[in-house]
């Protein structure tokens, strides 16, 4: 007999005989139409209408037949809800069986009908079930909770099924355990915030206890519930660890992921100095690479997973390069992902045995794998320094093949080249120019003109090509365009004379037969650029560019740690956070790595690094999150309220066009921007961070030129120059310039990672610059910097970026200038002159606070009319007078006029009585405080007697202290 | 967790569809069979997410089982499943074809009844499953209480694998090693990654619950007993002794055991099984040497020459021993002469097969042929696939050795002595490749 047969009876009038036979009195009959029900049921045909008939035959002894019709009535029970209400009474009579399996079947199949009517008959049973001396029944009833919940959480939570579930957790028999673990987890997960697992040192000990005992699923539901828990400390994070190491050598793949997944999670908490962190390192890495010799889809998620293992931690597997090689019959989807790992893997130790396969995959047929072979290679070359000619002489190779496709992408890894080593590997620029024709992939063409835009000086016939292909301009994609229109600007300002006709060509290609505004936007903004300043645009478009960086296409570390906490799920199979792709509330949550314990690894934790500069200098700094906040803004707003108004659109175009220009070289960008980790563990401070970070209109305003400051000389400035020509004709003499103090530390490097920070304020022709040194006393590279200010009493923010071009290598200084702006927020500090500063850059946010002189802010135009001084000095109240004595100050009247008058402190009037000069003195803040001085100088007496009377008193302190160092120095 | 199961023949028609959970419609029925079995690229990943769906698919000859859910399951628990549910279905009704999965469709849905609750893999080991679920399954009535629960405690139990009350006239046990020698090597002769996968395949004819204890001459072990014991010792078994890199068991194995004093030690399940795997990289023996030499002459010719050495003991004997040499797409005729065993240039594969029944130790063999090619304007070079090898070996590449495997059994009145033992060591070609 075969019951293949049922697969095929495809009559009319089907169902009446059916109907017939489930009717009949034979009981062999009965069960051979509820299987062919069965049958049209799984190829989808809708035997609904049977559903009386079938549930007649509910009532049988026949197991097999009762198992058959309770798959019916799972499948149909919700469409017709009245009916099923029929099959409660057999349901509830079957919990009674005798038979344990029968009374498990009963349960099992109650729990998945979803008709409210019947849920509500469930609980009596259930109760008694979870409560069942049979074990069999009771794993059974524990999983039928999470059914129920699925279907009203709030009958569960009212019945008081969870607490029965939680006593579960310590039943005797391991299988009951495992499931209570695994429905209990699934109930949590709807409520995060609930402490319904509520796990423990005992109950983490009844689990570890359990997970000797059950079967394989039942150690994975325990393993993946041991992954939510978070060690006390680290002598528990080990202990839990020693437990569940044995299972690395378990069969079961998933049940050794998982248990990579707990070791991974919980080595976060143990000292690194620390011998067992060794051993679990060693003990880790056979068993990742024996997942390799599994069935291939296994395979393929264990690569996923050892993708994230590698950048997590890269010492686990750097000795097993070799176990990566792809072999000939792998399928496609793993020799891409152990292509990938190859690549993560490369260092100089192995960098030659990586290049000979890699050269070999490239002559393999799958398409897409070769690809990614060549590009491999290139990214060999970018990583591993000393290997980077073999790489390029590799790719050279490749190129001479003329396979299309290996040529593109080889283009397309060599400008990448070009880009970590300029001026190295040009000489290769012909080799690449002889394949122009072949080249029909964007990406591919979009390479090569910006390899022929950036060495247009080099390239003789560079205008030939080029414009080459301008003739189909509008056919190409837009990232050629682009990528054109920039490459042929960059050929205008290399050789002027000859592409003057070829500029204007593209621009108005770009900016007038063109509908896409990304490229209007750049045409129009290089044309204003060329007409208005070409000096300025040559210092914007051939601006030094940012070199790429070495790790490339890794994860964003915080989301790299929350995948971590994955290992093994769908999550880490996806390389994406599971709320990406699950809906609903379900396993949303974010989970997060555990802080390490060891004190001596607290610099690897931004919060703790944090707190301890927070604490050192103490009142200075505000809340963190203010400043945070502050620097939220950080992207525009400072630089655009203090720029006049052909700055912003200057800006702007500076902005746009790099952070295009990032956007149409493909990957760099993204993966420079990637780069800037910020590997704090706190979530929310993440998003923060990741924001300053990512946000690639930052990225541009720090790499544009330095165009900014001289462009700021704005009205006040030109104001003050001719102030000063007046007092020049004025005869008085040469005023000495602002007086600058040498630079002091602001931030130690200790304090900042490696950065220090050293500086000084000073007033040059009207602007405010703050002058910064930043050393990178650290062993790596340091990139983009940004700066922001705390609200200050003076309204002090700075009016420009950072300007840091070039990254900061190791033991490098570099100095800037920070234009300052008065417009900034104000709030009042104290000191008044205190000033917080909080600095950024790849690594962390620093903060530091600093005191500027107060003669910063005495404005050029502080000279007062004689009279109006005399008036205001009357009028202000005499209690507003402090007094003070300068010692030891050796000159005589005029030369300590002339040398204020630097500062900015102008000498209206000068008396002479009894030998003493009387010197009336005005100076003016920027924010409109005018402040009188009355100056006694006695000739032979060192001694002056300094007097200042100002409506706001409590600046005197402050302007006495700018005389003391304006007069000494 | 897994929210539906399904099975599909090769047309992408559904013979098996179990939903689990109520967020798995009909619908992702149809759209795995357009998205997947009808797609017309071919599978890039056996992970698929469709709308917010995710689909795990294995495929047995041309049968597909896809996995369907919308959380985030544990992947790699998803898969080993269906490659246990495909165990289990083997073991139930033999090769799995659409014919054997439509004659059994009843009993399939019974086993997934049981095997996955809620989306929940439950107790899968065949040997506890074919106690309660059989095919003419209406044995439920007839039995005794205490047979019930027997069965019960045996699913939910400690030793889920084997029942109680098993008796044989014979106690008898066989011992299969089993590997599998993985070798790539350069056109120079040079070993670019070799490996030895291995398992140990015990079938266990033997009475009541027995504690065995299997012993293989493992270096750690080999080491740690040398210290103790004479130097004699030593001497004799240290120098024979294998770096085994990783090993995995089978779970009746006390894997707590093993971790603390390197032990193995278990209640094995009644018949065939797999008692543990294991992977060797150090020393190994690799039985067969490749030597490749491929000349292009002009463009419409190749010459190919390959010598194969035997590299083990004389008295040995290697059978079933097939050399694969790859040819070009454009081949247009091929010429070969060899002096011993057959070889045919098949069209059909781009291949030129060679095969040689047997083969005794220290013996090389040798191939010559002459490929003619037509000319062709296709610029693209012939990728030159590697020079595979089949073979098999009465020994064990990895050198592993067993020492000893002890069966006590307290309660019945048999001891170690009186089961009859049977130890075999088959060494296999896996991936037996030779660049040229």
């Amino acid at each position: 007999m075969t019951d293949s047969k049922y697969f095929t009876t495809t009559k009319k009038g089907e169902i009446f005989e059916l109907k017939a036979e489930l009717n009949s009195d034979k009981k062999e009959k009965k069960k051979e139409a509820v299987k062919k029900v069965i049958a049209s049921m799984t190829v989808g045909k809708d035997v609904s209408a049977l559903f009386p008939d079938v549930v007649n035959c509910m009532q049988t002894d026949n197991l097999e037949l009762k198992k058959l019709v309770y798959l019916y009535l799972m499948n149909y029970a919700k469409s017709q809800p009245d009916m099923a209400i029929m099959a409660v009474n057999t349901f509830v009579k079957d919990c009674e069986d005798p038979n344990p399996l029968i009374r498990a079947l009963a349960v099992r199949t109650m729990g998945c009908i979803r008709v409210d009517k019947i849920t509500e008959y469930l609980c009596e049973p259930l109760r008694k079930c979870l409560k069942d001396e049979d074990p069999y029944v009771r794993k059974t009833a524990a999983v039928c909770v999470a059914k129920l919940h699925d279907i009203n959480a709030q009958l569960v939570e009212d019945q008081g099924f969870l607490d029965t579930l939680k006593d579960l957790i310590s039943d005797s028999n391991p299988m009951v355990v495992a499931n209570a673990v695994a429905a209990l987890s699934e109930i949590a997960e709807s409520h995060p915030n609930s402490n319904l697992l509520d796990l423990n040192p005992q109950t983490i000990n009844k689990l570890l206890t359990a997970l000797n005992e059950c079967t394989e699923w039942g150690q994975i539901f325990i393993l993946d519930c041991l992954a939510n828990y978070t060690p006390r400390d680290d002598r528990e994070s080990q202990s839990i660890c020693e437990r569940v190491t044995p299972r690395l050598s378990h069969a079961n793949s998933a049940v050794v992921l998982s248990a990579v997944k707990v070791l991974m999670k919980f080595m976060e908490m143990l000292p690194k100095d620390l011998d067992y962190y060794g051993t679990l390192l060693k003990k880790l890495a056979p068993p990742l690479v024996t997942l390799l010799s599994a069935e291939p889809e296994l395979q393929y998620v264990a690569l996923r997973n050892i993708n994230l293992i590698v950048q997590k931690r890269p010492e686990i597997l750097k000795h097993e390069m070799k176990v990566f090689f792809v072999k000939y019959n792998d399928p496609i989807y793993v020799k891409l992902e152990k292509l990938d790992i190859m690549i993560r893997l490369a260092s100089q130790a192995n960098i030659a045995q990586v290049l000979a396969e890699l050269k070999e995959y490239a002559t393999e047929v799958d398409v897409d794998f070769v690809r990614k072979a060549v590009r491999a290679i290139g990214r060999c070359a970018i990583k591993v320094e000393q290997s980077a000619e073999r790489c390029v002489s590799t790719l050279l190779d490749l190129i001479q093949t003329k396979v299309n496709y290996v040529v593109q992408e080889a283009i397309v890894v060599i400008k990448d080249i070009f880009r970590k080593y300029p001026n190295k590997y040009e000489s290769v620029i012909a080799t690449l120019c002889e394949n122009l024709d072949s080249l029909d992939e964007p990406e591919a063409r979009a390479a090569m003109i910006w390899i022929v835009g950036e060495y247009a000086e080099r390239i003789d016939n560079a205008d030939e090509l080029l414009e080459s292909f301008l003739e189909g301009f509008h056919d190409e994609s837009t990232q050629v365009q682009l990528q054109l229109l920039t490459a042929i600007v960059k050929l205008f300002l290399k050789k002027p004379t000859e592409t003057q006709e070829l500029v204007q060509q593209v621009l108005s290609l770009a900016t007038q037969d063109s509908d896409n505004p990304d490229l209007r936007d750049r045409g129009y903004i290089y044309w204003r650029l060329l007409s208005t300043d070409p000096v300025a645009a040559k210092e914007v478009v051939l601006a030094e560019k940012p070199l790429i960086s070495e790790e490339t296409d890794l994860i964003e570390p915080t989301l790299l740690d929350e995948l971590i906490c994955h290992i093994g799920t769908l999550a880490s199979v996806y390389h994406k956070p599971p709320s990406a792709f699950v809906e609903g509330s379900r396993g949303v949550q974010h989970k997060r790595l555990p802080a390490r314990a060891g004190s001596g690894e607290s610099a690897e934790s931004p919060e703790v690094g944090q707190s301890g500069t927070s604490e050192a200098p103490p009142a200075v700094i505000p809340s963190q999150g203010d400043l945070l906040g502050d620097l939220l803004n950080l992207d525009l707003a400072p630089a655009t309220t203090t720029v006049p108004s052909v700055q912003p659109s200057m800006q702007m175009g500076a902005m746009d066009l790099l952070g295009g220009g990032l956007d149409s070289l493909p990957g760099v960008s993204h993966r420079t921007e990637m780069q800037s980790p910020q590997p704090s563990s706190d979530y929310s401070e993440r998003e923060l961070g990741g924001d300053i970070g990512g946000s690639p209109s930052m990225g541009a305003a720090l790499g544009a030129p330095a165009a900014m400051p001289a462009a700021l000389s704005n009205a006040p400035a030109v104001g003050g120059g001719l102030g000063d020509l007046f007092d020049l004709g004025g005869g008085v003499g040469m005023p000495t310039g602002f007086y600058v103090a040498p630079k002091t530390l602001f931030l130690p490097a200790m304090k900042a990672k490696g950065l220090e920070i050293s500086g000084t304020f000073a007033r040059r022709g009207g602007i405010i610059q703050m002058d910064l040194s930043l050393t990178n006393k650290a062993m790596s590279v340091m990139t983009d910097f940004a700066i922001q200010f705390n609200r200050n009493s003076f309204g002090l923010a700075p009016a420009g970026p950072l300007q840091v071009l070039t990254p900061l290598t190791p033991n490098q200084t570099i100095d800037v200038s920070l234009p300052l702006g008065t417009t900034g927020p104000v709030m009042k500090m104290e000191p008044l002159n205190n000033l917080q500063v909080a600095v950024k850059n790849n690594i962390d946010v620093f903060y530091f606070s600093c005191q500027y002189p107060l003669s910063l802010l005495f404005v050029e135009d502080g000279k007062m009319e004689r009279q109006v001084f005399l008036a205001t000095w009357k009028d202000i109240p005499n209690d507003n007078e402090a007094q003070f004595q300068i010692k030891d100050v050796h000159l005589n009247s005029d030369a300590a006029s002339n040398k204020l008058q630097g500062s900015n402190i102008f000498t209206i009037a000068k008396r002479t009585v009894d030998a003493q000069d009387m010197l009336y003195q005005s100076i003016k803040l920027t924010n409109g405080i005018w402040v009188l001085a009355e100056m006694r100088v006695q000739t032979g007496n060192p001694n002056y007697t300094l007097s200042i009377k100002c409506r706001a008193p409590e600046v005197s302190q402050f302007v006495y202290q700018c005389y003391e160092l304006v007069l000494k120095n | 967790m897994i929210g539906g199961l399904f099975i599909y023949n090769h047309k992408g028609e559904v013979l098996i569809s179990r939903v689990y959970r109520d967020d798995i419609g009909r619908n992702a029925v149809d759209a795995f069979r357009v998205n997947v079995i009808h797609a017309r690229q071919q599978v890039r990943s056996p992970v698929t997410n469709i709308a917010r769906t995710s689909f795990f698919h294995v495929k047995r000859s041309n049968i597909w089982l896809a996995a369907v859910t919308k959380q985030n399951v544990n992947a790699a628990m998803v898969f080993e499943f269906l490659y246990k549910m495909c165990d289990v279905m083997t073991a139930y009704f033999g090769k799995i074809s659409e014919e054997n999965i439509k004659n059994n469709f009843v009993l399939i849905y019974e086993l997934l009844d049981e095997i996955l609750d809620f989306g929940y893999p439950q107790n899968s080991e065949t040997g506890a499953l074919k106690t309660f679920i059989t095919q003419q399954g209406i044995k439920s009535q007839h039995l005794t209480k205490e047979e019930q629960s027997q069965i019960t405690s045996q699913v939910t139990g400690q030793i889920g694998w084997r029942r109680e009350g098993i008796k044989y006239r014979r106690n008898e046990l066989f011992l299969d090693v089993l590997e599998s020698v993985n070798l790539l090597m350069s056109p120079q002769g040079q070993v670019l990654s070799a490996h030895v996968s291995g398992r140990v395949v015990m079938k266990s004819y033997l009475s009541g619950m027995p504690e065995c204890k299997f012993g293989m001459n493992d270096k750690i072990v080999i080491d740690k007993q040398g210290k103790g014991g004479t130097t004699d010792d030593t001497g004799k078994s240290g120098k024979q002794s294998i770096a085994i890199d990783d090993c995995t068991f089978h779970q009746c194995v006390r894997l707590s055991k093993f971790d603390s004093e390197r032990s193995i030690s278990f209640i094995p399940p009644d018949g065939e099984y797999e008692l543990m795997r294991y992977r060797t990289t150090k020393d190994i023996i690799l039985p067969f040497r490749v030597i490749p030499l491929v000349r292009e002459v002009g463009r419409t010719k190749l010459e190919v020459k390959v010598v194969i050495k035997s590299n083990f003991k004389p008295s040995l004997l290697a059978q079933k021993i097939e050399v694969r040499i790859p040819t070009p797409l454009n081949t247009s005729g091929v010429q070969v002469i060899c002096m011993k065993g057959k070889a045919k240039y098949k069209a059909s594969e781009n291949a030129i097969v060679w095969k040689i029944k047997r083969m005794v130790g220290m013996k090389e063999s040798q191939i010559s042929a002459e490929i003619e090619l037509l000319p062709t304007n296709d610029k693209k070079k012939w990728a030159r696939p590697p020079i595979s090898m089949n073979f098999e070996v009465p020994f064990a590449p990895s050198g592993l050795k067993v020492r000893y495997l002890k069966v006590f059994e307290p309660k019945l009145n048999y001891s170690d002595h009186d089961v009859i033992k049977w130890v075999r060591y088959i060494g296999r070609s896996g991936i037996y490749e030779t660049r040229c």
